[in-house]
């Protein structure tokens, strides 16, 4: 057993498995012993940290080199800003030329992400559903989350708000906030009218629905938005998606026969499926962005 | 030199990208670096809108009624960067959440500090 | 070379940008550092206005200016990093 085997019959051997079977506790004892490599230093990058003047020496050069390189790469590209760049290829002559025919969409950019693309979208609006839970399980307020000195503080805000009856936020907020969710509404609509589009009007609507909670505080949110408003409101707008976007499955893979009705582009009724998608991306947007802030704020929604 | 000049989006973004890395390596403070998380973000978003831009063209929305590729500059970059940067948000929000976290473990935003008190409390 | 004038507000607007990020970078003090995110991000939107992308530039204005620096004072309020409130 003891004979010296040449390199091509270990491989062999460890090919047909018999090597890990013959000299399994050889192996193991062999594994568990350091290797000794004297001939090469090893890094520590613990000690590395901790001279202060190597690290930021040797960070300060990592960066100044990818610079470097990085300009003189756009140093050889292309001028900017012409239209013979390869950037500007056959797919957006496509998407310009035939896109008002085939989605009906008169903004570009709508018909491409939530017609062309809007899979891709469909991922982007579960990442967001997928934050707002991570942040749940992070930040809520639980049993085994729970701080005396953290829930004094949040006393002492709320206290704080109520002593407070005619501040600038508060007035400020009375006027600008139905007008600032106003606009989310418009621009969600108008999605595929003009510029913006779910994500737009969706951001504009949630920055108007935290305004709205700063100056008046969770109480009267709770009045409209609670934690079951919002799970209902975000599952039920992923699954309208999804069912809105899967039937091309059910139908064959081009949908032949089934063709969604266009409309004339540049009515608000048009575009097919764009206009209850641009509503359920705009309402998933706003969900999770006052969802952050109740969460970030109050540790509950 | 004068190529540089003419492309100065494409290298203010890559001086913002340089940047932002840097912010992210040399920084002590958790909320720092994450604030060159963003800026890195920002960096590579005008990067990809700087390639769709065209000379002398409108935004990619009907106009006039001009149906023509030559009238309208590239849609494509507008539609990544648009997902991207709401998705940045949410990767900003759990980031931050993490550091209430961590803040509340060891009552610190130092790195230094925190990778101290870790390892002294692993030592226990 | 001749250049017209809404090139030079760009590299103006782009000059801009690299100084708020590097100020970002050196400022001590985190709310400040917050601030100055803040105009970065509102450069950035009329950035993306001269670059044709109305889109964008909404967006942009509500999420970088508006709810990302909301988020980070919360933060900076959680981790007693605000002066005037409770430190330490």
């Amino acid at each position: 057993m003891n004979e010296k085997k040449t390199f091509w019959q270990h491989l062999q051997a460890w090919v047909n498995g018999e090597e890990a079977m013959l000299h399994a506790d050889e192996y193991i004892k062999k594994r568990e012993l350091p290797r000794e490599r004297n001939w090469i230093r090893k890094p520590d990058f613990q000690r590395i940290k901790a001279n202060k003047g190597l690290y930021w020496f040797l960070c300060v050069l990592v960066s100044v080199v990818f610079i470097t390189i990085m300009l003189t790469v756009v140093a050889n590209l292309p001028t900017f800003g012409q239209p013979i760049n390869p950037a500007n290829n056959e797919v957006v002559e496509r998407y310009l030329e035939k896109g008002i025919e085939e989605t009906g969409a008169i903004n570009f950019v709508a018909g491409m992400i939530l017609d062309y693309r809007a899979f891709d979208t469909f991922g982007e609006s579960n990442v967001l559903f997928l934050a707002v839970i991570s942040v749940l399980i992070l930040l809520k307020r639980d049993k085994k989350n729970i701080d005396a000195r953290e829930d004094r503080e949040t006393e002492e805000d709320e206290r704080f708000d109520k002593s407070d009856h005619k501040s600038i936020l508060k007035i400020g907020a009375k006027y600008l906030s139905p007008v600032i969710i106003l606009y989310g509404i418009y621009v969600v609509l108008n999605g595929h009218l003009s510029p913006g589009g779910g994500f737009s009007g969706g951001s504009i609507i949630g920055a108007g629905l935290i305004l709205y909670a700063a100056a008046n505080g969770h109480e009267k949110m709770h009045r409209f938005f609670t934690f079951k408003t919002f799970t209902l409101i975000s599952v039920g707008c992923l699954l309208t998606y999804c069912g809105c976007k899967s039937y091309s499955f059910f139908t064959g893979a081009n949908h032949v026969g089934y063709e969604i009705p266009k409309g004339i582009p540049g009515n608000i009724l048009s575009a097919g499926f764009i206009l209850p998608l641009n509503i359920c991306v705009g309402l998933i947007v706003a969900c999770t962005m006052y969802g952050f802030y109740a969460l970030f704020t109050k540790g509950d929604m | 030199m004068s190529h540089l000049l003419l492309n100065y989006y494409e290298a203010a973004s890559v001086i913002l990208f340089g940047i932002g890395f840097m912010n992210l390596l040399l920084q002590n403070n958790l909320i720092k670096k994450f604030i060159g998380l963003n800026i890195m973000d920002t960096a590579v978003y005008l990067f990809l809108a700087a390639k769709g831009y065209i000379f002398g063209r409108v935004a990619p929305i009907l106009t006039n009624g001009v149906i023509d590729a030559d009238y309208y500059i590239n849609p494509v970059p507008a539609g990544l960067v648009l997902t991207g940067i709401v998705v940045s948000v949410s990767v900003t929000a759990f980031s931050l959440a993490l550091v209430q976290r961590l803040y509340k473990h060891y009552g610190t935003l130092n790195m230094d500090e925190i990778m101290k008190l870790s390892r002294e409390r692993e030592g226990e | 070379m001749s250049m017209e004038l809404s090139t030079i507000i760009q590299m103006v607007l782009v000059v801009f940008l690299i100084a708020s990020a590097i100020g970002v970078s050196i400022t001590r003090n985190l709310f400040l550092a917050v601030i100055v995110f803040m105009g970065y991000s509102s450069i950035m939107a009329i950035i993306w206005v001269f670059l044709e992308s109305p889109d964008l530039a909404i967006t942009e204005a509500a999420v970088g200016a508006g709810v990302d620096s909301v988020l980070f004072f919360l933060t900076l309020k959680k981790v007693h990093a605000l002066k005037g409130t409770r430190e330490g």
